[in-house]
């Protein structure tokens, strides 16, 4: 999105939607859909380099860390303990301080553990780290997230894959009205027009990988959602007109036989 | 040639000469240094220790980078602990 950048811990980000790498066919098509998104920040996992098999590609080899932001994330981390083991991995694996950090409560689910969420988010900013956190749509808990130091709310809009998109738009607006950093709404939009609605709602960003990798089109849906994302933006602040229940003519009466 | 040890990689066991370091190791799996995060023994190493780190008998390394992940994802994600990626 031009002249329109997000700003988080003194970072600027110039693409308000931010994708996963997860679940594609294989790494051109990654890259492609990637690319056709426009998204300048990618969020990866941290796992066990394949030893028997050397001749596999990285992940990496397709997407140039000094073109993208790498956002390592703490996926699969069901404790605090190994959330902060794997954000520490992922800082010794990458360059920078930036985390997405998900401290999951239940594997069905994929419910954030935000009692535990809180705790690890602590104890990385005291770290150094710039933690964002994957969280539900509670607008307390995102508020104590704020107060131990997180620069920004990566609130849930429905179950991760789950492609629901917005299941309590009230909420949402009410961790947005309160909470005085940038919110990213992450996971659980299906289409271009549940990115729009996040967007429409004041969020700063979203993030989402299943909605797009998952599609028959991957790379065709990318690209609808960077139209969303930015749509979505541009209506936001342009200020929708309230809600109404009668008609309000548009033609004036004036002038009529 | 030194003699050889039994240390465990990735979980699994490696014999390697008894007076390799972390750097050695990373370059006999042609493994590139700066995309990589090595636990030794549960402690996390800085890149640049890697040719001073030397591997003893039943060390632990864990060598880890990044893979394609999400919107926390469930791919890889429902596992507890470590999982090999695909």
């Amino acid at each position: 999105m031009q002249n329109d950048p997000l700003t988080i811990a003194g970072r600027v980000f110039a693409s308000r939607l931010w994708v996963g790498t997860g679940k594609y066919k294989d790494f051109a098509e990654t890259k492609k859909a990637i690319e056709a998104s426009g998204a300048d920040v990618v969020t990866v996992a941290v796992r066990r380099v394949n030893i028997t098999d050397r001749s596999k590609e990285n992940l990496l080899d397709y997407l140039d860390p000094k073109k993208y932001i790498i956002l390592p994330n703490t996926a699969g981390c069901y404790n605090v303990e190994d959330a902060l083991r794997y954000a520490r991995l992922g800082r010794a694996a990458g360059v920078s301080d930036l985390i997405k950090l998900e401290v999951l409560g239940d594997e069905r689910t994929l419910f954030p553990d935000t009692a535990g969420l809180i705790e690890a988010a602590k104890i990385l900013v005291k770290e150094g780290f710039i933690v964002l956190p994957y969280t539900n749509d509670d607008p307390i808990v995102a508020q104590k997230l704020v107060d131990v130091g997180c620069p920004a709310v990566m609130p849930l809009a429905a179950p991760i894959g789950s492609g629901l998109g917005i299941r309590n738009p009230y909420n949402l607006k009410i961790i947005m009205e309160m909470i005085k950093v940038p919110i990213i709404v992450d996971a659980g939009v299906g289409t271009a027009s549940d990115a729009a609605f996040a967007m429409e709602l004041g969020a700063d960003a979203v993030l989402m990988n299943t909605a797009i990798a998952g599609a028959k089109d991957p790379i065709a849906m990318a690209e609808a959602m960077k139209y969303a994302v930015y749509a979505g933006r541009l209506a936001y602040k342009a200020g929708r007109i309230p809600r109404k229940l009668y008609a309000t003519a548009s033609s004036p009466i004036e002038g009529m036989l | 040639m030194a003699a050889a040890i039994q240390i465990h990689v990735n979980g699994d066991p490696r014999d390697v000469r008894a007076d390799a370091t972390v750097g050695d190791l990373l370059r006999e799996l042609a493994i590139k240094t700066e995309r990589v995060a090595v636990e030794l023994n549960l402690e996390i190493l800085d890149r640049k220790e890697f040719d001073q780190r030397s591997l003893t008998q039943g060390d632990r390394v864990e060598i880890l980078s990044f893979i394609g992940g999400g919107a926390p994802l469930d791919m890889y994600g429902r596992g507890r602990g470590f999982v090999h990626a695909e």
